[in-house]
């Protein structure tokens, strides 16, 4: 028998997927839009939190969202009733969308014509975590409904998120949801991120997290001009 | 899951190397950050069927695991972490989010047959 040799290549196997968020992230520079995407898993409530999202900022700003959708959901339906331009990207039976998916669906919008554009991944806290969208803040969201130690289940997608918002929080007392514990398991895993508290469904909170989506866009546009 | 869309990459990638290279693969090397996202025994079950109807049936995935690693705003060192559900440093306990190892999701090398010898 011969003897196997190694022979180094060192190739990133997700290189494809960098390579075409990268030129996403060129994209959305250029025209001046900022893009959020939003993971979390099922039944955190992110269909209404983004049709609240879309419907709060739209008298002042313009507007849309792309979802990710497994074959059996349908959450591009309900969100059109925030009247902001809604496309859905059926994943089949895959659990994550990957930066090509974003980019066919992207196609036939002028960006330019964007301020903020929301990607709402598949309900799920393992998968989207390896794949860069391009999008320039990653929001997890998890509700008081799912405990305080969620972040430590997860701990990959946290770090790989950049701010983080617990919603739900009317539901907190009846639940007696420990924030002080869940904000301790949110900064082991991912130290320094930004959280937010709120209720989607009575609006309570919605008012800061919404500021600081304004601030991120402005701040982006300031950058932009400065190039 | 996601990793059969992982391992069809890894193969996609193995295969267009040694092609290139004109020789038999027998072993793929991966590296495997503990923040890549992947599952490792959900990879190696999936390797095996992403491999099946190509060249490199039969070939074993042999993954390294690469710990996370973070440098220490307060040590000035690189410290490696025992837990991805703690992001400090382990001598002094200093928060920190700078990694410098542990993304990895990387086709290292291939061990290939040095005869032209396809098994059958
Ligand atoms: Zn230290």
């Amino acid at each position: 028998m011969s003897e196997p040799r190694l022979v180094e290549v060192r190739r990133n196997v997700l290189k494809q997927n960098d390579v075409i968020a990268r030129a996403l992230r060129e994209q959305f520079r250029a025209a001046g839009v900022f893009v959020v995407s939003l993971v979390s898993s099922p039944g955190s409530g992110k269909t209404m939190f983004l049709e609240k999202t879309l419907s709060q900022l739209q008298p002042h700003y313009r507007v849309a969202a792309l979802v990710g959708d497994l074959a059996t959901e349908n959450d591009a339906v309900r969100l059109a009733r925030s009247k902001a331009p809604v496309k859905q990207i059926t994943t089949g039976t895959l659990c994550h969308l990957e930066a090509a998916m974003v980019q066919n669906a992207l196609q036939e919008w002028d960006l330019h014509q964007l301020d903020f554009l929301f990607i709402e991944n598949v309900g799920n806290l393992v998968c989207p975590s390896s794949y860069d969208l391009g999008e320039n803040l990653r929001l997890v969201l998890m509700s008081v409904t799912e405990g305080e130690d969620k972040p430590l289940k997860y701990p990959t997608i946290f770090n790989s998120a950049d701010v983080a918002v617990v919603t739900k929080n009317e539901l907190a007392e009846a639940v007696e949801f420990d924030w002080n514990a869940a904000r301790t398991s949110i900064q082991s895993v991912r130290p320094g991120m930004q959280i937010f508290r709120l209720s989607a469904k009575t609006g309570e909170g919605m008012e800061e997290y919404l500021a600081f989506l304004a601030q991120q866009l402005a701040e982006q546009r300031a950058t932009t001009a400065q190039i | 899951m996601h990793e059969l869309s992982i391992a069809m990459s890894i193969v996609d990638a193995a295969l267009d190397e040694s092609q290139r290279r004109g020789v038999q693969v027998s072993a793929v090397h991966l590296r495997l950050g503990a923040l890549s996202g992947v599952v490792k025994d959900a990879l190696l079950f999936s390797y095996e069927v992403a491999c099946q109807d190509t060249p490199l049936q039969g070939s074993r995935l042999i993954v390294e695991d690469i710990p996370v690693v973070v440098f220490c705003p307060r040590c000035q060192e690189v410290r490696t972490l025992s837990s991805v559900q703690l992001f400090a440093c382990p001598e002094c306990g200093t928060p920190t989010m700078d990694v410098r190892q542990g993304k990895e999701l990387e086709v290292f090398a291939l061990e290939i047959e040095e005869e032209e010898e396809v098994q059958g």
